[in-house]
């Protein structure tokens, strides 16, 4: 180019730094005050003793009480084993669908994708009425054979409803590892001699491991974060379900509850920092689009495959079967199916309550638009701007996946409390509006992903040419940028959708008032009466189908790529 | 255009989900949803234009909430129905004094037996009595082969081990009333023996009230500790549970309270009025409330066979609620620390205590006496109060317990180390001596 076409370009360069410096400093600053500060005044409360001095007195109570070395204890065995026997399920699931073509793999795939679908304390009330001491499966147990399986004592409960919960999380991951590995690598060392299950062990494990451990670590995330599965099958001896139980029973100065929440956070930064090589944004960017070879299956292979994905769908798909039947019964008490049947409970929740339902569609759509909005700038600054802070951005950005609910939800209760937001007239944790923030929050990190994924499928010549005609460069984002990228921002859109439908853990300490509660809310107060939970069932059985339609419209739109949606 | 509609869209979801009532009053209630959307739904019918608000919290949390937010109060009224978490707020001073009118309060009588329906100064007022017992399933008890429950001593004792259910009293209001009913029934003592023995025949301690009757309702556990509109609701809507008061047991009335500084006084006021008026105190007899109202010429309209608080003696405890209110923080601690947390080795001490036991009254052989003794010993180690009532009543140790001393969490451990310990012992005597009667 010549001299005088290059220095127009460097001064649009130069005029449209500021404008991205100032939407880089607005960001930094909306992250800093609904991400970072709610955790530092945490951390703040579990740190300083009652003359607000440094101290480290509250850790060292910690540590001596055996009550709360046992719940530590407790969580990260529990965290260990959801992810080993979650692994056991969704690697072969995983190799199955990822490897072989057969008929009906996009059933087995959206099947095996249903159980994210069912909110963990949901299906632990049903895993309950089959499962449980009194339950069907037991009940059977003991009228032939005289005996009954303690599947849901204790933390033998939690584990099991949390590994059908969030096997799914491994396998989707680990499937997108195993379906980018390059045929021709495995190819050659077939040519070389190397078969079977050593070619599996020193040629596809290696290569199938960052998504594997990806999907492992944000699985024990996760599982460490759930508080609705504890409180609904009554174990308390975990550090989410003490904290939630120590700030609401004792109050908000008690200093145990927040040391427990600083626990949760070091423990989920911990496995975030191990997983962060694995689900850096370049490592997820370029898995996208890429296909490997698959080999379809016939025959005995095809029948050991159905079989194989029936017995691991079977059980991991109870807590739905359960849910259904729990909504349409008026009596099932201490007998194998229910002895009443009802149509009352979806009256009920259709007609009398409808509000937990239209709450859930505002709050979701809300908060899947603002962070959607944030993620798409977000990206957009991280991949065309070389500005200072693009760093602190991704790490504020990617911090809410490492802050289990019931933390960030206790440190808006401590920030936002007792002080009129500006413009609202009462607390922001007076109104509806903290649930839409904390909702919009917790789903950054994944909206984040989406949009960067789908921005760097976009060549920056196209922007550069829409600017060289004339427009500027808003002007360019919407009518350039965003229609090339809409395709990331529905994914990102519809994740957090899906996955906000039934968020209880935040969710539980943040709803004003029971009018303004979403159906994971109404969920639990109804699970709270125990006349109601047929009702609870039938919003359960709501919650799924809304969930469902989500997914199925992902899967839709997107097709093979849809699984990578779900990742992270 | 896209983005103009974009905007409005969001604009007016947010008009209709914030759509401001004209005149609403804000209740903080313990009560299961069948009570307050009953009483939401007739109050709306009776007065429209007042929206009834509920933020259902468990009482405990209800308290702290209070207190949390006393600068500035968010909520009119608290529902609950623990007497001594009213005692507690009003000590607070967080209630406010009311009068309601003459015509209202003259139908109901000062007295529950020798219980005040309302407190003396005016800060709040009984609603419906409400007396403790157990529920069972019968279902269950069939499938099990039990007899069904009379007394809370049955609660002790071989036959039931694993079958009942109970909830922590520190998470549960209604709860922590049945325990110092027990308490003051039977003495601190020989109190604390039940509850130890009653607790290692647990099969599970609830974090919720609620957790209770829903277990036994859909027959994970057989025998639960209610409170009685909990059984009396569930068998009115057809399940096959049944219930029982036990023959000393307290019949305590439930409350209702106006917070001081609340936003919405008038309605507050209105609120109260109305549940204390006749058409409100009828709303008791529904079915899926099933409570025993305060005035007692209501009777006469009650469905067939209903409790009257009135008429037939129930109790033969005469609640003590100072005495209750006082050692509240202590009594919740002490349950959760040596029962609650240390349910586990509680139980498998009673298992083995009853094993033991068992091997002995079959066994013809020479160390039957010795083993005999082993067992009394390991019955001790496993009822033993942790501490005494004097302690319990310490105002030193009290008021530590509130502060943010140390004291608290000391004390704490103290209890649970030792439940720990004695509980292992015990376990280790019962199985020397099931070894020795062989």
């Amino acid at each position: 180019m010549a001299t005088s076409e290059a220095a127009p370009a460097l001064r649009l360069r130069e005029r449209t730094d500021w404008v991205q410096g100032a939407v880089m400093a607005a960001l930094l600053a909306l992250l800093f005050v609904f991400i970072l500060y709610p955790i530092l005044r945490v951390l703040w409360v579990a740190l300083a003793d009652e003359h607000s001095r440094p101290t480290l007195i509250h850790f060292q109570n910690f540590f001596w009480r055996p009550l709360f070395r046992e719940a530590l204890w407790n969580t990260l065995w529990s965290g260990f084993l959801v992810v080993v026997f979650g692994s056991l399920i969704a690697v072969p699931l995983a190799y199955l669908t990822s490897r072989f073509e057969f008929r009906g793999k996009i059933w087995l795939q959206t099947l095996a994708t249903l159980p994210l679908v069912v909110p963990p304390f949901v299906g632990a009330v049903a895993f309950q009425q089959i499962l449980g001491r009194s339950g069907t499966v037991n009940l059977l147990l003991m009228r032939w054979f005289d005996f009954s399986i303690p599947f849901m004592d204790g933390l033998t409960g939690v584990i099991l409803v949390q590994t059908l919960h969030f096997f799914p999380f491994i396998m989707l991951n680990t499937a997108v590892s195993l379906s980018n590995i390059d045929a021709s690598l495995e190819e050659a060392a077939q040519s070389m001699g190397c078969h079977g299950l050593r070619l599996f062990r020193r040629v596809t494990l290696p290569l199938m491991l960052p998504g594997f451990i990806a999907g492992s670590l944000l699985t024990f995330i996760r599982s460490i974060d759930d508080l609705g599965t504890p409180l609904m099958l009554n174990y308390k001896n975990l550090l989410a379900p003490q904290a939630y139980l120590r700030i609401t029973t004792i109050g908000l100065d008690d200093a145990d509850g927040y040391v427990i929440c600083v626990m949760l956070v070091a423990l989920s930064l911990a496995a975030l920092l191990a997983a962060r090589k694995y689900l850096s944004l370049a490592e997820y960017a370029t898995v996208q689009g890429a296909r490997g070879a698959s080999r379809p299956i016939r025959g005995k292979k095809l029948v050991l495959v159905f079989l194989i994905s029936a017995v691991a769908l079977a059980i991991s798909l109870l807590p739905h079967l359960g849910i259904v039947l729990l909504s349409f019964s008026k009596v099932w008490s201490f007998s194998v199916l229910p002895t009443r049947f009802t149509l009352d409970n979806y009256q009920e929740i259709l007609f009398r309550v409808s509000h937990f339902i239209k709450n859930t569609l505002i709050y979701t759509g809300l908060a899947a638009g603002i962070a959607v909005v944030l993620g798409a700038a977000i990206a957009f600054l991280l991949l065309r701007s070389r500005l200072w802070g693009r760093n602190l951005l991704d790490a504020l950005a990617t911090l809410p996946l490492a802050i289990p609910g019931v933390v960030l939800a206790v440190g808006y209760i401590r920030v936002f409390h007792g002080w009129e937001f500006p413009g609202l007239g009462a607390p922001l944790t007076s109104t509806w509006f903290v649930l839409v923030i904390v909702y919009a929050v917790r789903r950054l990190p994944y909206t984040v992903r989406a949009c960067y994924a789908a921005l760097q499928q976009v060549h920056v010549s196209l922007e550069e040419s829409a600017q060289n005609l004339g427009a500027n460069r808003l002007r360019t984002f919407f009518r350039v940028t965003m229609p090339l990228i809409s395709g990331g921002l529905v994914a990102g859109a519809l994740i957090a959708f899906v996955t906000t439908c039934v968020e209880l853990s935040s969710t539980i300490m943040l709803v004003p008032r029971i009018e303004l509660g979403p159906i994971s809310y109404g969920i639990y107060v109804y699970m709270q009466s125990p006349l109601g939970r047929g009702a609870g069932a039938a919003l359960g059985v709501v919650a799924i189908v809304m969930v469902a339609i989500g997914t199925y419209l992902t899967y839709r739109i997107f097709g093979a790529r849809a699984g990578s949606a779900f990742r992270v | 255009m896209k983005r103009w509609l974009l905007i409005s869209w969001v604009f007016a979801l947010c008009l209709t989900a914030n759509s401001l009532q004209a005149k609403e009053v804000v209740i903080v209630t313990s009560f299961p949803k069948e009570l307050f959307e009953g009483y939401k739904k007739a109050f709306e019918a009776r007065y429209p234009g007042v929206a009834v608000v509920v933020k259902a919290k468990q009482t405990n949390e209800g308290v702290t909430y209070l207190r949390e937010t006393r600068a500035k109060p968010e909520a009119d009224i608290f529902w609950v129905s623990a007497p001594d978490a009213f005692q507690t707020l009003k000590k607070d001073g967080l209630l406010e004094k009311y009068a309601p009118p003459k015509d209202i309060m003259g139908k109901i009588p000062a007295k529950i037996g020798n219980f005040p329906v309302h407190d003396v100064d005016g800060t709040y007022f009984g609603f419906a009595i409400s007396g403790y017992g157990l529920m069972w399933n019968k279902n269950y008890l069939q499938g099990h082969k039990l007899v069904a429950p009379k007394e809370w001593t049955d609660l002790a004792g071989p036959r039931y081990h694993g079958h009942l259910v109970i909830s922590a009293p520190s998470r549960s209001g209604t709860t922590h009333l049945t325990i110092e009913t027990i308490l003051q029934a039977y003495g601190w003592e020989k109190g604390w023996n039940l509850l130890l023995a009653a607790g290692g025949n647990m099969g599970a301690i609830t974090e919720r009230s609620f957790g209770v009757p829903e277990a036994v309702i859909s027959g994970q556990y057989g025998i639960g500790v209610v409170i009685d509109f909990f059984g009396l609701a569930a068998i009115a809507s057809g399940q096959p549970v049944d219930f029982v008061y036990p023959s000393l047991t307290s019949v305590v009335p439930a409350s209702v309270g106006i917070i001081k500084g609340a936003p919405n006084m008038d309605e507050a006021k209105t609120f109260v009025n109305y549940l204390l008026s006749e058409a409100g105190q009828l709303v008791l007899f529904s079915p899926d409330i099933a409570r025993l109202p305060v005035i007692p010429d209501l009777y006469a309209k009650a469905p067939a066979n209903y409790p009257n608080p009135f008429k037939t003696k129930m109790g033969g405890v005469d609640f003590n609620d100072q005495l209750s209110s006082g050692r509240r923080d202590i009594v919740n601690s002490l349950f959760d620390h040596v029962i609650t947390f240390r349910h586990k080795e509680l139980k498998d001490a009673w298992a083995s205590i009853y094993k033991a036991e068992e091997a002995v009254a079959k066994s013809k052989g020479p160390n039957v006496a010795q083993a005999r003794s082993l067992i009394a010993e390991a019955r001790k180690l496993a009822s033993q109060a942790p501490i005494d009532e004097k302690k319990a009543g310490d105002k030193e140790i009290i008021a530590g317990f509130r502060g943010k001393s140390g004291l608290k969490a000391q004390l704490e451990t103290e209890w649970e180390s030792a439940a720990k310990a004695n509980y292992a012992k015990a376990k280790e005597l019962a199985d020397k001596a099931a070894g020795m009667a062989r």
